[in-house]
């Protein structure tokens, strides 16, 4: 039975996303994107570079085949937002956004009221609104009520790769939520994204993690293996967690007794 | 003529479609997206739309953050 990642109208194999930052260079990137095996990347909207001529464009070193998510990185208003959303549409063709209002610059962590407001009106406007939020779970279902089409709680601060800072709270965003989660921002190494998916997230995010590893591309396997082995752990149903010992041979039949 | 372009004043010599302005910049109108005075152009009005005077216009692409890239070498 196949156990896809269906975000509004599209299903994905893979439960796991990446970037397009900070790579080395775009041959990593290729392999990275290849050993990940992911199905979406991030990308983010910038003003082109008038005074270089001759560098390429992203779009030529991304496979093909991937699905471009462009986001709103790097904006601290709605307004901001908005119109970096709108041009994302225009330039990828695709009515699928990453919504990011950032609030602070030194955490990096979101100004949901912005967010809120933004993600209304690019919903009107027809938007898909995937929007990067705390872990906070009134925010997100606030965000779900918005219309946003998935929520994306962050584990801990973007590129910081301390992993899932608070546990609870992400069990909470997923227990309440009608939507898909996806934890983005935070994922440090393999365990990072295994436990996010034991807690029964539908998906995890990731740029800096793979990007920044000493091993961009193992790192990117390491990842793959890790989404897919926290998913069948959490589907499994894991065994509960006790204070004593329980034994698992026989107690009867030991000999010298 | 003056224009403001991605934030900065630009002279232009006279009014020109944004389709001449990319091409006046050397720019691949599919690799981009255009915002003329805070609404965007949409691809099939390039032709159509003309920037005049004390217009703003951001152009933009998409990036992936940090590094800049070269296309890949063809193999």
């Amino acid at each position: 039975m196949q156990d896809d990642l269906v975000i509004a109208n599209r299903s994905f194999r893979s439960r796991l996303i990446a970037g397009t930052g900070k790579y080395s260079s775009s041959e990593i990137m290729r392999l990275a994107h290849d050993a990940a095996e992911v199905e979406m990347i991030t990308v983010a909207v910038r003003r082109v570079d008038l005074g270089a001529r001759g560098s390429g464009s992203l779009l030529d070193a991304i496979d093909p085949r991937l699905m471009i998510l462009p986001n709103t990185a790097g904006c601290y208003t709605a307004l901001d937002a908005i119109r970096t959303a709108r041009l994302g549409r225009e330039n990828g063709l695709s009515e699928w956004v990453k919504l990011e209002v950032i609030g602070d610059e030194r955490t990096l962590f979101p100004d949901n009221e912005a967010l809120l407001e933004a993600t209304r009106v690019l919903v009107k406007e027809g938007f898909i609104v995937l929007p990067y939020t705390n872990d906070d779970p009134v925010v997100c279902r606030k965000l779900e009520d918005a219309g946003a089409a998935a929520v994306m709680p962050l584990g801990a601060p973007i590129g910081s790769g301390l992993g899932i800072q608070n546990r609870n709270n992400i069990v909470i965003i997923k227990e309440q939520a009608s939507v898909p989660v996806i934890v983005d921002a935070g994922v440090g190494t393999a365990s990072d994204a295994a436990l996010a998916m034991e807690l029964g997230v539908d998906g995890v995010l990731m740029n800096t993690g793979i990007a920044g590893a000493g091993d961009a591309v193992a790192m990117a396997e390491a990842m793959k293996l890790a989404v897919r082995a926290g998913r069948l752990a959490y589907r499994a149903g894991r065994i509960p967690r006790k204070r004593y010992a329980s034994a698992s041979s026989p107690l009867e039949g030991v000999i010298g007794g | 003529m003056k224009i403001r372009l991605n934030g900065e004043p630009h002279e232009l010599a006279h009014p020109l479609t944004v389709t001449a302005l990319l091409t006046e910049l050397d720019l691949d109108p599919r690799r981009v997206a255009v915002e003329r005075n805070l609404t965007v152009v949409r691809r099939s009005d390039y032709e159509a739309t003309v920037i005049e005077e004390g217009d703003e216009i951001e152009v933009v692409n998409f990036v992936g953050g940090g590094a800049r890239y070269r296309s890949l070498p063809k193999s």
